[in-house]
């Protein structure tokens, strides 16, 4: 009865998204304010029942119905509730309806919240909203209906996969998802400006929230998956430009760059045009990256084409929607006025320099994962290439290097026209402590990349940077420590939010270059009261012992850890986690912390021999890379919080007294 | 061919998974030897996995291919050899910095494209802005600095 219901649901959604995406439309052609008005009930109503459907799975999972095709795919009733929960959005059909679930939650927030919106451009991008909504929803009920059941339903199911089975899993996915959809806003938007003809800088400022709430989703999501993979695949690896993490780095990347264009955009009215496209491309690339990740093109390019309905239906999704908006673009965008005017040394000009670089990388990402399955596809996969790691590490890099160099730069010059001499002086102690930190890193690590250094040097100098542009806003150490305080507390949110966002990308970088240069790797078989030596610590290996979990059972190795003075600071407990149900082994790994440096200990397969294959490593501030993701994401949640963009853009009662927006629906 | 490699890949996904990448057994003895064989394994794919380096998987074929590149290093290779060995064995497939050449001419040509045909946009869009920026235009006030300046003018006029 519930799968039903929870299937009627999603058809009735489907019905009014239809409805949300059609009747607005024709409303703002002829003018005719009560079509219009239908677009918010409607997002509320298909947001209702799109939860409804969502909930009704959930109920299957909860209650491990396993006459549900789904469930019993994809569950056991021997999990943990948390697991039988997250494991809704561990398969393709229930990950696509929380996907959609996002998007109709994001609709209904429009719809809820967007009160100070001009009547028609409310009601253009609630519509395409929709447009989204309805081919999403055709998707799942056409080819991944959640909701299928099994004739004779089996008692039990066959468990999620294992190394799913993680808390991290648990937010991962939805905080990507909050992200990926959340670019459908702004893309909404910049379809329904190309519509109206029109746009104007209090277009940034409505859709800035949501750039900025989506970037902060995607920047957590982005960083919760490193880290899962650091721990849970067992080889301490954060980053492997594997074509699904490069799936959700691409929107990052393109978000970042629209997040800095609207900033232009809405202060000084300039780039609007390249601002509608960033929101375009952003988007797309979320597209891209559903693509990329469900229609199963990245495992085979042959397994795509012999199971090819899903894989098409959402190539067409693709093509449709980034096709139609890049031709709306080019026919309408021309429309659209440029204004401000601003020198090439200035704080737009930053951004500008800020915009090429990160979309020359975005474009990099996107050729370097899409260019094998191309040129298989192209050549008939007579023709197949490989590109990972090596090649991303050799292109990428030198693109980010002058972005980080560039970002001190950008806050403290001014609008329209900067003087980089004096941002360079303000600069000065910056620079100083960045070549302090390079001596330093000389002197202190022996061995590892030349370059190594200079890379601690250009992280420093991002995080000195950004400390620079408050210390020179709030005049700290000229003026008494209590005005100094009263500027601080006086400074817009969004001055904050920049400070630390820039000052969390510096202490990834610098978490990223330490653990990359100067990590250091054990791999040795080791039989119990054997040690062995990493860093400054040493590790003895106690014995395996047996420990039964609700659906596995662990093989633990216990380690004793001591510094290399003697004295015991903890013990480690890697092991190896294997899963009935599914035969399947995970390795888990035992992690210590000490300070933001890590020791790293993971488990192989016993030898006949009694001894354990054991793979330690040492990794110097590798906290530092998560950390500075979860400061990016403060930085963004206080520039959110701003009150210029809480109290939105302008409001019908101050309308009067000025010129009215050019957005104002035309009555 | 084909076929092969899709039995391949299903021999990998349905065996017991490893999940153990280099083995203690097949290190080489000397570590200048062994760091060398660890960066070439850290270039190279194996091949039934999705997208993992040798050094990074613990499928049987990239044990084996870890073992094969430390004998030709042992054995005298220089880095380059190993690799020319390799790609002559296994073709580009098995390389995941692909070597440029006419099919990857795009892949290395379109990063510094890209940034090249970005920056030469931008400058020529400012050098038609400067062009264009005449006294007319410069007084030409968006709509929030005229408010700024009213009301600036407004609290003049206070006090």
């Amino acid at each position: 009865m519930i799968p039903e219901l929870g299937h009627y649901a999603l058809m009735l959604a489907l019905g009014l998204a239809l409805i949300q995406g059609i009747m607005p439309i024709v409303g703002t052609r002829t003018n005719d304010p009560v079509l219009m008005s239908i677009a918010a009930p409607a997002a509320l109503a298909q947001f209702v029942f799109v939860a409804i459907a969502f909930m009704a799975l959930a109920e299957c999972y909860v209650a491990s119905d396993f006459s549900v095709l789904n469930v019993y795919e994809n569950s056991n009733s021997a999990m943990p509730l948390i697991y039988r929960l997250t494991s809704i959005w561990g398969n393709h059909e229930g990950s696509m309806m929380l996907w959609v679930s996002i998007l109709a939650f994001f609709g209904a927030l429009v719809a809820l919240f967007g009160t100070n919106l001009p009547v028609t451009l409310k009601a253009n991008a609630l519509a395409v909203q929709a447009w989204i909504a309805v081919a999403f929803e055709l998707f799942i009920l056409i080819t991944s209906n959640p909701f299928l059941r099994v004739a004779d339903a089996p008692f039990e199911g066959r468990d999620l996969n294992p190394i799913l089975q993680d808390p991290g899993l648990a937010f991962h996915p939805p905080m990507l998802y909050l992200g990926y959809v959340g670019f459908s806003i702004a893309f909404a938007f910049a379809i329904a400006a190309l519509i109206e003809g029109r746009i104007d800088a209090a277009w940034a400022r409505w859709v800035r929230p949501w750039v900025l709430g989506a970037w902060m989703c995607l920047t957590l999501g982005i960083a919760g998956g490193s880290y899962w993979a650091y721990y849970e695949l067992g080889w301490g690896g954060f980053w492997f430009w594997d074509p699904v993490e490069n799936a959700s780095l691409m929107p990052w990347l393109a978000g970042t760059a629209l997040l800095h264009s609207a900033v232009v955009m809405e202060k000084r009215g300039a780039l609007k045009v390249w601002t509608i496209l960033l929101a375009i491309i952003a988007f797309s690339l979320s597209l891209i990256g559903t693509f990329l990740v469900r229609s199963g093109v990245l495992t085979s390019v042959h397994a795509f084409a012999t199971d090819p309905t899903r894989g098409i239906f959402i190539l067409a999704i693709l093509v449709i929607f980034i096709g139609g908006a890049l031709a709306l673009y080019a026919w309408r965008a021309p429309l659209l006025k440029q204004g401000g005017l601003f020198a090439p040394i200035s704080r737009e000009g930053a951004l500008v320099f800020n915009n090429l670089f990160l979309t020359s990388a975005c474009a990099t990402v996107f050729v370097g994962t899409l260019y094998p399955l191309v040129l298989e596809a192209l050549t008939g996969g007579e023709t197949k290439i490989s590109v990972g790691p090596p090649f991303f590490n050799a292109t990428f890099g030198p693109l980010f290097i002058p972005l980080m160099l560039a970002m001190s730069f950008g806050p403290l010059l001014g609008w329209k026209r900067g003087d980089i001499v004096s941002a360079a002086q303000r600069l000065l102690a910056a620079a100083v402590l960045a070549a302090v930190a390079v001596a330093a890193a000389f002197a202190i690590e022996h061995g590892g990349p030349v370059l190594a250094p200079f890379g601690v040097g250009i992280a420093v100098f991002v995080m000195a940077g950004a400390v620079t542009d408050i210390a020179e806003r709030t005049m700290i150490l000229r003026l008494p420590m209590r005005a100094t305080i009263m500027r601080a507390i006086g400074l817009p949110r969004s001055v904050w939010g920049t400070a630390f966002a820039h000052f969390g990308i510096g202490v990834t970088l610098l978490g990223i270059v330490a653990v990359t240069a100067w990590g250091s790797e054990r791999i040795v078989a080791v039989k119990p009261g054997e040690t062995v030596d990493i860093s400054h610590y040493r590790l003895t290996f106690d014995g395996v012992f047996n420990r039964p979990g609700p659906n596995y059972r662990d093989v633990v190795g216990h380690f004793t850890v001591r510094r290399a003075s003697g004295d015991v600071i903890g013990a480690m407990e890697p092991s190896r986690r294997t899963f009935p149900a599914r035969n399947m082994a995970t390795t888990e790994a035992a992690l210590m912390s000490r300070g933001f440096s890590q020791l790293y200990l993971s488990l192989g397969d016993p030898n006949p021999d009694g001894s354990i294959p054991v793979r330690l490593f040492f990794k110097p501030q590798v906290l530092m890379i998560w950390l500075g993701a979860i400061i990016m994401f403060f930085g963004g949640g206080l520039s959110l919080s701003d009150r210029r963009l809480r109290v939105g853009a302008p409001r019908p009662a101050k309308a009067k007294d000025k010129p009215t927006p050019a957005l104002q629906a035309a009555e | 061919m084909k076929y092969l490699q899709a039995l391949m890949l299903l021999v990998a996904l349905f065996a017991p998974t490893r999940l153990w990448a280099v083995e203690p057994g097949e290190m080489l003895s000397d570590p200048v030897l062994e760091a060398r064989a660890r960066a070439l394994s850290k270039e190279l794919r194996c091949m039934v996995c999705q997208n993992e380096s040798i050094d990074d998987s613990g499928a049987p074929l990239a044990h084996d291919l870890r073992v094969l590149v430390r004998d030709r290093i042992k054995s005298g290779d220089s880095d380059a050899q190993v690799l020319d060995f390799l790609v002559a064995r296994y073709g580009e497939f098995v390389l995941l910095k692909p070597r440029l050449s006419w099919h990857t001419v795009a892949l290395w040509g379109l990063p510094p494209a890209v940034l090249l045909v970005g920056a030469v946009v931008i400058l020529m869009d400012i050098r038609r802005r400067r062009s264009g920026q005449t006294g007319a235009e410069q007084a030409d006030l968006t709509a929030a600095e005229e408010a700024r300046l009213a009301e600036l003018l407004r609290d003049r006029s206070a006090t």
